[in-house]
């Protein structure tokens, strides 16, 4: 009876997918005709009645949980620009495709963007290897692609505006900071990927230079949950410093943990350049409280900017959401994209990246400007202190933006760093 | 001459009818599909190649490996290699310098040649399936054990090609590629080659895993899967067979991973990781394990849907891969191919009970 | 001295940790020969119902009590996971059995399924929970030494479960039961056993252990949809380790991958202690292929 029952069901289960398969290969034909044919012309994104922009993100896999409010914001943009009229008379129509936290999906969708979809330009990536997963790919289409996060640096492509930080308006002015006040001996802390690798070489020939001294340099796997044996080093080497550039989940681990080990920020002073607001409330911000950060965007930073646009983003996600460094940096290069196709009267990507070069833009952290010369953000530096609500209260920050340096140009040390 | 005609109508049409159908179509699909679908097809090809390695392995012999992600990415980073020094022009590449290496390392050197890389892609693989092959087939790590053992495999590889960041690029992998033998990755010309090659290396594999299994050494794989004791009290040694199909899974795994990589653009440890590897069993489990043709519909379809629906819902196209996959391996254990011909053995048996029928009414 | 001491406490944290994720997995795979892949995502539902119940309380209970609520947290993600596995058991999982390799790609396919569902729920980021306040702090043994109550309090849990698991396994009926099913299918058919019920049943209880280390695991972890990945195959290597179908083998696979993880990430680094511990367990299995521990048998085709 049992066998009976299996193999009907075995016949249904059979005609359902079978039918399934040929609606999808069905549905698959349909999106080809309309992608083939205007494969002919490229930058056809000034013809039809909307600007189609391609949004490529995160949204399944690990990356997720940081990629995800990032995608918010960029929604938030784009529907701020619909809502006041449009661009060039038309509105965005924004593409959503998801990268899956897996670089060569991160290519493909790339692909898909530029040549099927043949969008003005992309908002997208995450982690610095998704954007080199992309670079390529941009530069042969010539697309244009605006990236949110800080990263490493030594990289300047003309297909990308970098939003973020450049190391020198992040990690370079904290150790210079943490040299002056909190000592000498430091003790690097990382997951096992490239931006934590070349951050801390920066330090290190930051350190040699100015008198600092390095203790340990440790990295652990992503996704790795146990740190106990990183603190009992840590409590054996005994270091001033502990500068973090731990990724996403680990640091949860590492400050609960941290804690339990009763090390609170009273006993150690830890930076970190990968813990923003929505990261502390992950992390519980009991367990993070007096601990030091360093970003050029705070959801406190003053400005009347920014009241308006974290007033803006709670009422649209939710009262109990955050807005942080990546967060804003995301909102502004909609606006940023949207002020230089005004400037230039085109979405041609030529166009727009010589009006988009030394733009100025009022943003939430402050007055920001494009450098022409290296795509990247004037940007002040904050240094804050995690508050008791997760909230940060900035503690330093330089008088006014810092011009971006990816390659650390300017500094005479590091002129070993990027050949 | 007619009878010559004949036969081979009756070879293809008869006997091979959807595996010829499925040529003739990948090779006249540059005619319907756009440059994009093209190269994502190209890619689904190459997945095509390493799924008859797996299905070599676990379909028709019944062993399982989650590691198969490794020797994908180990021929992948071979012809990485090559692509990577051919784009750097002599000059040391671009995320060694980053990682502090002044001087090229000394295995980075003879991958210059293309040949070497494409031979090593082959070759490195190989190789390393013979050693853990024999290893655990000789001291009979069976089933469940050796699926868990490629795991660990997998992981090790994957923390230490990340960890190696100045020798194998860290996490973000190999990228950045300009030419291939001196054509422009970019030009659409070189896109349609790379295209009918890995369609005409796809054909290659076919014949070659077809000529494996319809010897006599196919049997005993089969066999060896259905009951290896009695294999073994038949007078055969399995661990010598297991060896061969393993090493020889592993070697269309590496060929399959050098015509990804100039397709695709980049290689990743990720890509050798444990989900990657389940993932590639998951195509043979849906086309159909233990037919050739099973392996390549699956590679091709469940990589077609998966675009598709992640396309159409960005956000929620887990629940479709999920769920499709839950009811396919529940309830459908031979795939799409076993569907079909269940299909088949209805459709003939109500012709036979019709014809029988109109000779009673006779 | 006092580094030496606190790192071999460490190693029997982990190991402990490691133990209470992998219970519930070994006695699914040990008994009934699933290979759960989705175990991690069952250990995620866990730490899930502990948020909520958290909520629950910060909303509901008056602030004095809101530290018991960690109490309520575990018995509750003990139920609903449990009642979680029994659903996938009578829908998915009854099919599979006599199929392990089939159940290990089903499996596979309900954890892309639970993930996203978390996702959709929860959302995509982190969310926090605060772990009550008995449990912050630690015993201060002598100079800077202190050994954490958190994990004081897991292996306390652990050898809990464990002594749980082993009475209800070998001294109720309920569990003579379940071993005889396991071992015997068709006998203990013949004998009257409603083999059905107990397999829901055992799935059940497989799963409920699964979402106490979920609870657990939050004291220590991130709680994001993603959670489970990061344990799930640390937990299979604990259980081939030490070998199929005994709860002592599960101790010691969890101790020997707990002290050789922390061990050599002390004397080399964390990515190296990983691919250490690893070869270990691969060069381990050439030696004893069944692991550690096995139950006798004398079938040639198991």
């Amino acid at each position: 009876m049992k066998i009976r029952f299996a193999n009907k069901f075995k016949g249904i289960a059979g005609v359902v997918t079978i039918a399934l398969v040929l609606s999808l290969l069905l549905a698959g034909c349909g999106t080809e005709k309309t992608g083939g044919s205007n494969e002919a012309k490229p930058a056809a994104t000034d013809a039809g009645d909307t600007i189609k922009v391609g949004i490529l993100h995160s949204l399944s896999g690990t990356m997720a949980i940081s990629e995800v409010s990032v995608k918010d914001a960029e929604m938030m943009a784009i529907e701020e620009i619909n809502a006041s009229g449009g661009l060039l008379g038309k509105k965005i129509e924004p593409i959503i495709e998801d990268g899956a936290s897996d670089w060569p999906k991160f290519a493909e969708k790339a692909k898909k963007l530029l040549q099927n979809d043949q969008v003005a330009t992309v908002f997208g990536c995450w982690t610095s290897a998704s954007r080199k997963a992309v670079l390529p790919v941009f530069e042969a289409n010539n697309g244009l692609l605006w990236y949110p996060v800080q990263y490493e640096g030594m990289e300047a492509s003309p297909n990308i505006f970098y939003t973020g930080a450049a190391p020198n308006q992040q990690i370079v002015p904290a150790v210079e900071w943490l040299l002056e006040n909190k000592g000498k001996k430091f003790f690097l802390l990382g997951s096992d990927y490239v931006f934590p690798r070349t951050a801390n070489k920066i330090i290190k020939a930051q350190l040699k230079a100015m008198g600092g001294e390095l203790i340990a340099e440790e990295y652990t796997p992503l996704g790795h949950t146990d740190y106990s044996t990183i603190i009992n080093k840590i409590k054996a080497t005994k270091p001033d410093v502990v500068f973090n550039t731990l990724n996403g989940d680990s640091n949860v681990a590492f400050f609960k943990q941290l804690k339990d080990a009763g090390i609170t920020s009273q006993d150690l002073t830890t930076l970190s350049v990968s813990v923003a607001e929505e990261e502390i409330r992950g992390i519980g911000a009991e367990n993070m409280k007096g601990h030091l950060v360093s970003w050029n965007y705070y959801q406190t930073t003053d400005t009347p900017e920014n009241k308006e646009f974290v007033k803006k983003y709670k009422e649209k996600y939710g009262a109990d959401r955050v807005t942080d460094d990546p967060i804003e940096a995301a909102y502004i290069q909609v606006h940023l994209w949207a002020e230089a196709v005004k400037k230039a009267g085109s979405t041609d990507v030529d166009k727009v990246r010589e009006a988009a070069k030394g733009l100025e833009y009022k943003a939430p952290e402050g007055l920001v400007k494009i450098e022409g010369e290296n795509q990247h953000l004037w940007k002040p530096v904050r240094i804050g202190e995690v508050q008791e609500d997760g909230l940060i209260k900035e503690i330093w920050s330089t008088k006014e933006a810092v011009k971006p340096d990816p390659y650390l140009k300017s500094y005479a040390w590091a002129k070993d760093l990027s050949n | 001459m007619l009878e010559i005609v004949a036969k081979i109508k009756e070879y293809f049409l008869k006997r091979n009818a959807v595996i010829s159908i499925i040529f003739v179509l990948l090779c006249l699909a540059p005619l319907f599909l756009s440059d994009f679908r093209i190269n994502l097809l190209g890619k689904f090809v190459a997945f095509a190649i390493l799924a008859l390695g797996i299905d070599l392995i676990w379909g028709y012999t019944g062993i399982l490996s989650l590691g198969h992600g490794v020797f994908f990415g180990l021929g992948a980073y071979c012809m990485a290699m090559y692509l990577k020094l051919e784009s750097s022009a002599g000059k040391v590449p671009d995320f060694m310098s980053w990682s502090g290496l002044e001087v090229m390392p000394w295995f980075w050197k003879p991958f210059a040649s293309a040949p070497f890389a494409l031979t090593m892609a082959i070759l490195i693989p190989v190789l390393l399936a013979m050693i853990i092959g024999y290893l655990t087939f000789k001291n009979r790590i069976r089933g469940v054990y050796f699926t868990i053992l490629t795991q660990a495999l997998s992981i090790i590889f994957v923390v230490l090609f990340i960890g190696q960041q100045a020798y194998t690029g860290g996490t973000n992998g190999i990228t950045n590629f300009k030419t291939i033998l001196g054509f422009s990755l970019s030009d659409p010309a070189t896109k349609l080659s790379l295209y009918y090659i890995a369609v005409l290396l796809l054909l290659a594999a076919y014949v070659f895993c077809k000529l494996i299994i319809d010897r006599r050494i196919g049997r005993v794989l089969v066999a060896i899967r259905d009951g290896e004791n009695r294999i073994r009290f038949s007078g055969y040694n399995p661990t010598v067979y297991k060896v061969f199909v393993y090493a020889i899974s592993a070697g269309l795994a590496g060929l399959a991973g050098a015509v990804y990589v100039p397709q695709v653009g980049i290689i990743s440890p990720a890509e050798m990781g444990i989900i990657p590897s389940i993932e590639m069993v998951s195509w043979v489990a849906i086309g159909g394990r233990g037919t050739l043709t099973g392996a390549i519909i699956g590679a091709v379809l469940v990589n077609s849907l998966k675009s598709v629906v992640s396309e159409s819902f960005p956000d929620i196209w887990s629940y479709f891969i999920g769920i499709t996959f839950i009811v396919i391996v529940i309830f459908m254990p031979s795939g799409l191919v076993g569907i079909y011909q269940q299909i088949k053995k209805v459709w003939r048996n109500s012709l036979l009970l019709k014809r029988k029928e109109a000779a009673m009414k006779h | 001295m006092e580094t030496y001491v606190l790192q071999i406490f460490n190693g029997i944290s982990v190991s402990s940790i490691l133990m209470l994720a992998a219970l519930g997995l070994a006695i699914i795979f040990g008994l009934m020969k699933i290979i759960n892949m989705a175990h991690g995502e069952l250990i995620m539902i866990g730490a899930y119902v502990t948020f909520v119940t958290q909520n629950i309380f910060m909303s509901y209970v008056d602030k004095d009590y809101f530290d018991i609520y960690f109490i309520f947290a575990l018995l509750a993600a003990f139920v609903i996971t449990a009642f979680v596995g029994y659903l996938l058991e009578i829908t998915i999982i009854r099919h599979l059995y006599g199929r392990p390799l089939d159940s290990l790609l089903a499996t596979w396919g309900v954890s892309l399924v639970l993930q996203q569902l978390a996702r959709s729920i929860f959302g995509a980021p982190n969310v926090d929970v605060k772990s009550p306040t008995w449990l912050d702090g630690g015993i201060l043994i002598w100079g800077d030494l202190q050994l954490p109550y958190k994990r004081l309090f897991i292996m306390l849990l652990v050898a809990l479960c464990i002594c749980g698991v082993y009475y209800f396994l070998y001294k109720t009926t309920t569990g003579r039961r379940i071993r005889a099913v396991m071992q015997n299918r068709t006998m203990a058919k013949s004998l009257g056993i409603n083999t059905r019920k107990v397999d829901a049943m055992t799935f059940a209880i497989g799963s409920g252990l699964a979402g106490i280390a979920g609870c657990a695991l939050t004291l220590l972890g991130s709680i994001g949809p993603t959670l489970g990945t990061n344990y799930i195959i640390d937990t299979f290597m604990v259980v081939v380790l030490g070998g199929v179908g005994t709860i002592i083998g599960t101790v010691a696979g969890a101790g020997i991958i707990g002290l050789g993880n922390t061990t050599f990430e002390f004397l080399t680094d964390a990515s190296l202690g990983k691919v250490l511990v690893f070869s270990v367990v691969i060069l381990f299995l050439q030696w004893k292929p069944q692991g550690f521990f096995t139950i006798k048998s004398r079938a040639l085709d198991e």
